[in-house]
């Protein structure tokens, strides 16, 4: 096997002795490891790609001297390997722009523990995308949760406090779903390996046995994972976790942990469950109506708040209902365009993140709209990243998100029937409550100030300056190359399958 | 005309209500008035609380003031809400109910426990009962399972409870570790200690004489012959765990800071899951190259037998075992 092959394996590895060994280093270098980590991974995951791409194949890998239903195994193809590096980049960039306020706000005896929580979140993500059982998934989940938990209340004030309980309260409650529904498949099929769940859910499918059990384990996935990703009606955790934690934390929170769960539940219903079945079932509706409803819901509750973190935290949930409703299409159109919403999503969320914060410290600390008045102006880097990811949110062309609403309108013409009419109207209903709350902020950011303000232009730190133009670049990559990356994405997914 | 009246006058009333005690003036002169022993007894939560529950207050004053322009709001302030909560509480109850039976029968509906047919008793099992002794070297089939044929999954289950151990640091450690500066929040944490645990209880400390190097004994034996019969490190670290507690319960943070403290369990808990994590790196990477690894298995039955599972069985309890501990100390006073 060549040496490039063995990749997936040295990031977890690394990735997690990493995390292991910043609780033994101070804050400043933990910070160091954490950027450089995700740095290596990101190169490694490079490679991996253009090596998957030019064999156009995948691989399993053995965890261990024995084969896989006995042993653990690994998966990797250009799908995983792409998502992979994209997370480790915007890994990195929010680490390198919420590191200012790392600095600031939470207790200097604890940021390197801040940092093992972020190399931990690396692990889990590659671990979920590259895993080939599904117990090992579930172990990395628990990792996540407790990780992320630990990041929502690493700045110990009172309302991250009580966020960080709801969340682990909400968050536990996806855990146990979705050990409920490893636990009752593992009793339908005898299996935990994915190919071999596979085998036995299709031939009980064709049998007949056991339907009522096997709808309810395919639920609970559902329920399970879509607490944990924030859909519509399980998503009242998400607006004060993210809208309170350091900026770094919400950043990484918003567009990997809850990414990582949607693509894990992608997985399971793709590759273990089989579209056939869960078509046969009609559960993929289910997906589509919740993520219909949540794509209208979400904008709607995002221009009713009046806190700028906060309305970026409620559009996630609007982003992630267009990623439910993609995969609730159940043809390969339909993931393929959930799959580049993801990637668009975790890049343009995470750098709204982190220039909302840099915006907030430009007004005084204030994130109320009536303080931001001008502070695209008193921030010119952060007014442009926040342009450029809201741009590319709402849709406009050449960016990301303008792409992406074109595959989901593609997809929704190519299944035609009343689902393409819904899906079309939920487009257009959500895009305009995008351009409402995302481009009433634009103008906000650069409308003059209030009389008598006294707030100065203020240059936000180096390595903040360097993230924010690096989201900028990433974004704009999105786009422009968003037909080489489609091109990798359908040619993956077809692996994938 | 009428109606429009009686909108206007409670606007009015609502507005004289705010002027007349503002919220954050109310609160603060609550908080003012309370002495202030009562105040060091609030724990960070109810500050937090009540720093929300004043935010929610101001909220819902705002959206009070700017909603009550039609006559549906006003009602809903009035009945709405109550009734509200009431229809809510019952859906609730009502869901839960309708999950448990749905859940219920979906058990039932299961394959029957133990029956011979079912699909678990497949091959991955067989392997495991047949050949595992052969494969792994390990007698205790359980052990050859968790640590060689899905050390993966262990390994992450260890990080777990590094991360869990990790996370309650980051929310209760009181203090500077580097400095070893002593804060007023560390001394009203060991007053509040010496106040609520007892101290130098001659019963106590006579019955952890006799049982503490007895249970921490059997702790070692469970840990290092989990490989030969039941037992291995999550159980073992776990037997430790609890006489280390019942040995600091009865002679005090004293005694036991003498041989563990907040550094020992810092590079206990890194050598163990690095040691892990290393070897079985190695193991892997071996395993998924086809290479030899050359880690002798063994007389089965022997102590030094079965490869890696020993020393990843001794990791397994040392990290168990610090983890347990270290969460009595944070969670008794935040610290050691």
């Amino acid at each position: 096997m060549p040496l490039i092959r063995n990749f997936p394996f040295f990031c977890i590895m690394l990735s997690m002795i990493c995390g292991v060994s910043s609780a033994m280093l101070p804050g400043k270098l933990a910070r160091k490891v954490t950027v450089l980590l995700s740095a290596v991974v990101a190169s490694l995951n490079i490679a991996l790609l253009v090596h998957l791409v030019a064999a156009g194949e995948n691989y399993h890998y053995l965890m261990g001297h024995f084969p896989a239903p006995w042993g653990n195994e690994l998966r990797a193809g250009p799908l995983e390997a792409l998502l992979c590096a994209l997370f480790s980049i915007v890994l990195m960039l929010s680490t390198l722009g919420g590191m200012e306020k790392l600095k600031l706000q939470i207790d200097p005896n604890k940021e390197n523990t801040v940092c093992v929580m972020l190399d931990l979140v690396l692990a889990g993500t590659l671990s979920m995308l590259y895993t080939n059982d599904l117990f090992t998934g579930y172990v990395f989940i628990e990792i996540m949760t407790l990780a992320s938990c630990a990041l929502i209340m690493c700045r110990q004030n009172g309302r991250t406090m009580v966020s960080a309980m709801r969340y682990m309260i909400m968050s536990l409650l996806g855990s146990g779903m979705t050990l409920m529904g490893i636990m009752l498949t593992y009793t339908l099929t005898g299996h935990l390996l994915i190919e071999n769940i596979r085998e036995a859910v299709t031939a009980l499918y064709a049998s007949g046995e056991y339907r009522t059990p096997l709808t309810v384990t395919i639920g609970l996935f559902f329920v399970g994972l879509g607490i944990k990703s924030a859909l519509f009606p399980f998503h009242t955790w998400l607006a004060d976790a993210y809208g309170y934690s350091t900026p770094a934390a919400s950043a990484v929170l918003s567009s990997i942990v809850s990414k990582a769960y949607i693509l894990l539940l992608m997985k399971i219903f793709v590759r273990m469950i089989g579209m056939d079945v869960v078509r046969g079932l009609h559960l993929n509706d289910l997906f589509f109506a919740f993520g219909v409803i949540a794509m209208v819901m979400g904008s709607l509750s995002a221009i009713h708040s009046h806190d700028l973190r906060r309305m970026v935290a409620y559009s996630s949930v609007a982003q992630i209902g267009y990623i439910y409703a993609g995969m609730g299409l159940g043809i390969e159109a339909g993931f393929i365009a959930a799959l580049y919403h993801v990637m668009v999503h975790s890049a343009a969320k995470s750098s709204l993140f982190i220039s909302s914060s840099v915006l907030a410290d430009a007004s005084g600390g204030s994130k109320r709209f009536s303080d931001l008045r001008g502070a695209g102006k008193r921030s010119p880097v952060a007014g442009v990243c926040f342009t450029v990811s809201a741009m590319s949110l709402v849709g406009v062309p050449v960016l990301g998100g303008f792409i992406s609403k074109l595959v989901f309108s593609e997809a929704a013409f190519g299944y035609g029937g009343v689902h393409m009419w819904v899906m079309l109207l939920a487009l257009a209903v959500s895009t305009l409550l995008n351009v409402l709350y995302l481009m009433k902020t634009v103008i906000t950011l650069y409308r003059p100030a209030r009389e008598g303000s006294t707030l100065a232009a203020e240059k936000p730190a180096a390595s903040a300056v360097c993230a924010m133009l690096g989201f900028v670049v990433l974004n704009v990559l999105l786009g422009v190359l968003s037909q080489p990356i489609l091109e990798i994405i359908t040619n993956g997914f077809q692996l994938f399958l | 005309m009428k109606k429009n009246e009686s909108f206007w006058q409670q606007l009015i009333k609502l507005d004289e209500v705010s002027r007349e005690n503002p919220l954050d003036e109310q609160l603060m002169a609550s908080a003012a008035d309370e002495p202030e022993s009562v105040l060091r007894e609030k724990s960070p939560f109810d500050f937090a609380f009540a720093e929300i529950q004043q935010e929610e207050k101001r909220e819902e004053l705002y959206i009070a003031e700017r909603l009550q322009a039609t006559h549906l709001h006003a009602w809903v302030d009035r009945k709405g809400k109550k009734w509200g909560r009431m229809a809510y509480n019952f859906t609730c109850v009502l869901f839960c109910i309708a999950l448990i039976v749905f859940l219920m029968s979906t058990v039932l509906r299961l394959p029957p426990l133990g029956a011979a047919e079912n699909p678990t008793n497949n091959e991955v099992a067989r392997r495991y009962l047949e050949k595992g002794l052969e494969e792994t070297g390990a007698v205790n089939m359980v052990a050859g399972m968790i640590l060689d044929y899905r050390a993966f999954d262990t390994f992450g289950e260890s990080t777990v409870l590094f991360v869990a151990a990790c996370s309650v640091l980051l929310l209760l450690k009181l203090g500077d570790h580097k400095s070893g500066e002593v804060t007023p929040a560390m001394r009203e944490a060991e007053w509040d200690d010496r106040h609520h645990e007892p101290k130098n209880d001659a019963i106590l400390q006579l019955a952890a004489k006799l049982l503490v190097p007895v249970i921490l004994l059997f702790g070692m034996y469970i840990v290092l012959a989990g490989h030969l019969g039941p037992g291995g490190g999550f159980s073992g670290g776990a037997v430790m765990g609890a006489g280390l507690i019942l040995y600091l319960n009865a002679f005090g943070f004293e005694k036991t800071g003498r041989f563990f403290t907040y550094k020992t369990f810092r590079w206990v808990t890194f050598i163990a899951l690095m040691t892990y994590a290393l070897l079985k790196s190695y193991s892997f990477f071996c395993g998924a190259n086809h290479l030899k690894s050359g880690i002798p298995l063994g007389t089965p039955g022997a102590i030094l037998s079965s490869g890696l599972i020993l020393p990843l069985n001794i990791c397994v309890g040392l990290i168990v075992m610090c983890t347990m501990y270290v969460f009595y100390t944070l969670f008794r006073k935040g610290g050691m």
